[in-house]
């Protein structure tokens, strides 16, 4: 087989040609109908718990920490990937997928020990969020302290 | 010195050396597809009574071989040497599978393609005269696979088109000298090629240059073509890998019709079991060879078959590394058993 | 009337996600980081809170929100402290959901065993 660059590139394109591409606008319909259920159920939660006498930080972290508790428990029924299946990115962006990506390994690698599997591995998918996360965080508190007041 | 080399990728065997029998294993997903009823054993749990993937792997790999062991007739005593492999890091799935039988190991990795180095290097192991009896064989499993490769099991993500579905299973041969069954004449052993496919979501793409350059290479050293075979089989590049093969080969001015297939094609109905561009693994062509191929050439329906499970040869931290993917085949030429030994 | 707000926008922020996801082959871990971020940029920048105001949870959900939210405990914290929030505010925005997450994780691993699909 000729490995040449331009029949490296040649071969990309029969590739290309050949494999079909995600449906993109059936997936769009449903992380659209999905992502917007988990959100509007959120903003349901919101306005139940603000019917109590609540504090509004108290009452989006209890929204967080209910979405969080029950994507955990459908991650632990295994019904959470077969949700993500059909509603990719619907599944996926909400905080229930942030959880859905701390609880999954921390299930999958417990057979490993609760130290050095489950311990060690729960932020494999999820550690690098809180590690950008908190890194853009400082790049804002930089710019802010000394440009933003 | 007399040479069985015939070309410069293939050898014929001085002696044919004779499959004396095919086992197949395999996981509940297999046994919904359409080759259901050509397994011997199917199991329900995915767990196979253990306790982790790893393990239930192994267990695949232990029942299987015992089986294919027993349905020759033999006793493990009997096998002069075991020639296996599979998907996980240090063969663990093997080694832990057939570390009980306490016979001579040879550990294999050619990824998905190890079906194909098992058989070709045992039949030359007999050819060669240092053994009477060799046990190969190759396993996979969806979940370790899976866990070690890609995600964790309980991630919500979404498969491309392209991706493959890990077949769960084991199959296994027992190769020896005389006695009835199919038969391998010739090896034409693959090249590792590298076409620069860097999406590990799209495996049959990146293996199906492996398969074709295999398959051109086997028709120069033998002079043969397509028309000379039943059957051409290559291990699990999927629906879109296969039509890659046609039309890389097509190029080189070498038609490929519709008895060339591809096992990942075969053991899942693509529409029903949403596997998308089909079955992979070790496992995938292990089991439909042992499984649907060997009966079919013990019925003499296929009279000459090209066999080349091919592989994808590519570790997580080459891919994290960025490198491309490299693919792998491994041909067998294997007849029907000659009419007058029954 | 919340409730659609909140629909439809966060319904569009995960069309973004899977757009990404569709045309780039990003994995999924790689598209929650660079929402981590762009919520943060964007909430460092003023610009998320409008839309947090008009969507409620159609922009908190998503982890946009989550990124916003360690901008603006960043800015809260260092109109607070001083320059010393810098480090302390993200991080403390974020211990609440951070700290559930585990807890909730750790719950799922101790109660259920790995399954096959």
């Amino acid at each position: 087989m000729d490995t040449s660059q331009e029949s490296k590139k040649q071969y990309e394109k029969m590739v290309e040609t050949v494999s079909p591409n995600s449906p993109i606008l059936k997936n769009c319909l449903r992380a659209f109908f999905s992502g917007g259920a988990i959100c509007a159920f959120g903003e349901g939660l919101y306005l139940y718990y603000s019917t109590f006498s609540f504090a509004e930080k108290e009452v989006s972290l209890l929204v967080s920490i209910t979405l969080i508790a029950i994507s955990a428990v459908l991650t632990a029924f295994g019904i959470y990937p077969k949700l993500g299946k059909h509603c990719g990115a619907g599944t996926i962006v909400p905080i229930t997928g942030f959880a859905n990506s701390v609880a999954s390994p921390a299930i999958e690698f417990k057979k490993e020990g609760m130290i050095l599997g489950m311990g060690a591995k729960m932020f494999l998918v999820a550690g690098p969020v809180i590690v950008y996360g908190t890194l853009s965080s400082v790049l804002v508190g930089i710019v802010y302290y000394f440009l933003g007041r | 010195m007399e040479t069985k080399r015939i070309g410069k990728q293939t050898v014929r065997l001085r002696e044919p050396v004779v499959i004396r029998a095919a086992a197949s294993t395999v996981g509940p997903k297999e046994a919904e597809g359409p080759l259901r009823k050509y397994f011997d054993e199917t199991v329900e749990d995915i767990f196979y009574g253990e306790t982790t993937w790893e393990k239930a792997e192994s267990h695949f790999v232990e029942k299987n071989m015992r089986l294919a062991v027993q349905k020759a007739d033999l006793l493990m005593e009997d096998m002069d040497y075991i020639l296996c492999g599979d998907l996980l890091n240090q063969c663990s799935g093997s080694i832990f599978g057939t570390r009980q039988f306490k016979r001579p190991f040879f550990g294999l990795f050619g990824a998905c393609s190890t079906m194909g180095e098992a058989m070709s290097l045992g039949a030359m192991l007999i050819d060669g005269g240092f053994a009477k009896y060799v046990l190969a064989g190759a396993s996979s499993h969806f979940c370790s696979a899976e866990k070690q490769f890609r995600a964790p099991l309980g991630l919500g993500t979404q498969r491309p088109p392209t991706a493959s579905w890990t077949v769960t299973g084991d199959g296994a041969v027992v190769l020896g000298k005389g006695g009835y069954g199919p038969v391998i004449t010739e090896i034409t052993t693959g090249k590792t090629v590298d076409m620069g496919i860097t999406d590990a979501n799209n495996m049959g793409a990146a293996m199906a240059p492996a398969a074709a350059d295999l398959i051109l290479a086997h028709f120069l050293d033998t002079g043969r073509s397509c028309a000379d075979y039943d059957a051409i089989v290559s291990g699990d590049l999927g629906w879109y890998g296969r039509d890659l093969v046609v039309e890389l080969l097509e190029k080189e001015g070498c038609h490929l019709d519709e008895r060339y297939t591809d096992c990942g094609i075969q053991i899942f109905n693509q529409r029903l079991q949403d596997t998308h561009a089909g079955g992979s693994g070790c496992a995938c062509s292990a089991v439909t060879f042992c499984g649907y191929y060997y009966k079919m050439l013990m019925e003499r329906k296929i009279r000459r078959m090209l066999f080349l499970p091919t592989g994808a040869l590519m570790s997580q931290t080459s891919a994290q590394q960025g490198e491309s993917i490299p693919g792998i085949a491994h041909g067998l030429v294997i007849e029907c058993p000659p009419k007058e030994e029954k | 009337m919340e409730l659609i707000k909140a629909f439809w926008v966060g319904g569009l922020i995960c069309v973004i996600g899977q757009i990404l996801l569709d045309k780039t082959k990003l994995t999924s871990a790689r598209i929650l980081v660079a929402f981590v971020c762009a919520g943060c940029i964007l909430g460092g920048l003023g610009i998320y809170e409008p839309l947090k105001e008009f969507a409620g949870a159609g922009a908190t959900v998503p982890l946009t929100g989550f990124g916003n939210n360690l901008a603006a405990g960043v800015k809260e914290e260092i109109d607070a402290i001083g320059w010393l929030g810098i480090f302390t505010g993200g991080l403390k925005s974020a211990a609440g959901g951070i700290c559930a997450a585990v807890v909730a994780a750790f719950l799922a691993a101790v109660f259920a065993e790995p399954k096959g699909k």
